[in-house]
């Protein structure tokens, strides 16, 4: 317990302190929903309409942001060296470090999305569901992304084959989150699209720590 | 707790870099591993940290790395070329994030071993290169681990720090540890073992296994 909490604490003091990269997908999101009004145009049947299906679709490209560097740091340092002798798990190490940028990364946007659902004209109906459904859809992106962090550690602007191997994976949230928000918004049933993706983000949280541990190994051996 | 290597082989891409490395370490005895640049030292302890394919035996204290991975691991400290340092955290967050991941030696004893009291709150990316490499081998004694693998230990260390280093590595075996150290240097320990690596070893390729090596080094 106090290895998992000096791990948890040492991600989430690296991700604050200058070039750890917190703020990073919080004010990608912020910039790309904020541009959204003036490509569309200020039409807001319209922008009510997108709402959904923007929203997510921002979110999930910021967590993407700051994925690269997931494990690639601790591997430059040597430090990735040193945590496998430790007597932690790799595969608990992997979970804790994706918690961690979860934490750093897709909190803030879990709390940003409504005022910028304003923007975009949401119906007040979603609101909710907007909220909801990217605080349970949001981890899934974390911990979908160690697999691809951890199959492209050490490869030098491994940023592009991350985005490649990790964005397909994200089809499922992406479809059952954006769902849910629209369905809100329309007025009609939302429990389906949640508990799909609910489901997905369950499966993801149970299998990727084993998956990414696993790439790790197979890089360090 | 005994450390015994049996024909040891080590292949990078395809290639052979050292075979038939066959020797012991005994508890309390510290091992100095020599050869010229590219004879191996690097590649032999990381095999034998379990971060490197082998072929051969590597037993310590009964476990055989090949069979049981992590109870091998969870016996040694390694200390390579790279510090392990986050130069974001300052020294005193740097060393008890490892004392606590490992939950083994005591801080206190790795402060005042290599005198980090005075740089304790100190960015790591403010120290020298000697402050940071006595940082990562501070990491040594607050792992509380059996046996030490080196790979260039003294490297950017002044000369009185290095003598202090011995005198660490002497404590650490006289409490039953064991060390294993590639280094160019005279250490001053006490006529310590040496296993030398020859250069020249046959430079043989792997057999054609891997299809994407093929004819790479012909």
């Amino acid at each position: 317990m106090n290895a998992t909490f000096a791990v948890l604490t040492r991600e989430l003091r690296l991700a604050l302190r200058s070039g750890g990269g917190a703020g990073l997908g919080l004010a990608f999101f912020l910039i790309v929903v904020m541009l959204i009004p003036f490509g569309v145009g200020p039409v807001p049947h319209l922008l009510a309409q997108i709402a959904p299906g923007t929203l997510w679709i921002a979110a999930l490209l910021a967590c993407l942001l700051s994925l690269d560097r997931l494990f690639q740091a601790d591997f430059e340092d040597g430090t990735l060296d040193i945590l496998t002798l430790s007597p932690m798990p790799l595969e608990g190490l992997v979970a804790i470090k994706a918690f961690a940028h979860w934490l750093t990364t897709g909190l803030p946007l879990v709390i940003a999305a409504p005022i910028l659902g304003i923007t975009l004209n949401l119906p007040d109906s979603a609101y909710w569901w907007l909220v909801t459904s990217l605080a349970v859809g949001t981890p899934a992106l974390s911990f979908l992304g160690a697999i691809g962090a951890a199959l492209t550690v050490g490869i030098r602007r491994g940023g592009l084959l991350l985005s490649l191997l990790v964005l397909p994976l994200y089809i499922p949230t992406l479809i059952f989150g954006a769902r849910c928000v629209a369905a809100a918004s329309e007025g009609m049933d939302v429990i389906p699209a949640f508990q799909l993706l609910a489901g997905v983000t369950l499966l993801t949280l149970a299998l990727t720590p084993i998956a990414a541990a696993a790439a790790l190994r197979m890089h360090m051996r | 707790m005994t450390l015994n290597v049996s024909n040891l082989a080590c292949y990078r891409t395809g290639r052979l870099i050292f075979s038939d490395q066959s020797f012991t370490v005994e508890p309390g005895e510290a091992v100095m591993l020599r050869g010229p640049n590219g004879s191996g030292k690097s590649t032999l302890l990381r095999a034998l940290a379990g971060m490197l394919p082998f072929e051969g035996d590597v037993v310590l204290n009964g476990i055989s790395l090949a069979d049981d991975h992590d109870g091998v691991q969870e016996q040694i400290a390694y200390a390579g070329h790279l510090d392990a340092i986050k130069p974001q955290l300052t020294v005193g967050e740097n060393l008890t994030f490892w004392a606590r991941l490992f939950e083994g030696g005591s801080i206190r004893e790795a402060v005042e071993q290599f005198s980090l009291a005075e740089i304790w709150d100190r960015p790591a990316h403010a120290c020298s290169a000697g402050q940071k490499r006595r940082l990562g081998l501070a990491r040594l004694v607050v792992s509380g681990r059996a046996l030490w693998l080196l790979d260039e230990p003294t490297v950017s260390l002044d000369v009185e720090t290095t003598a202090r280093f011995a005198e660490i590595i002497k404590a650490h075996c006289a409490g039953g540890g064991m060390a294993l150290i590639a280094t160019h240097i005279d250490l001053g320990l006490d006529a310590p073992r040496e296993i030398t690596l020859d250069p020249n070893v046959m430079r043989k390729t792997m057999p054609p296994s891997d299809p994407f090596l093929s004819g790479a080094w012909e």
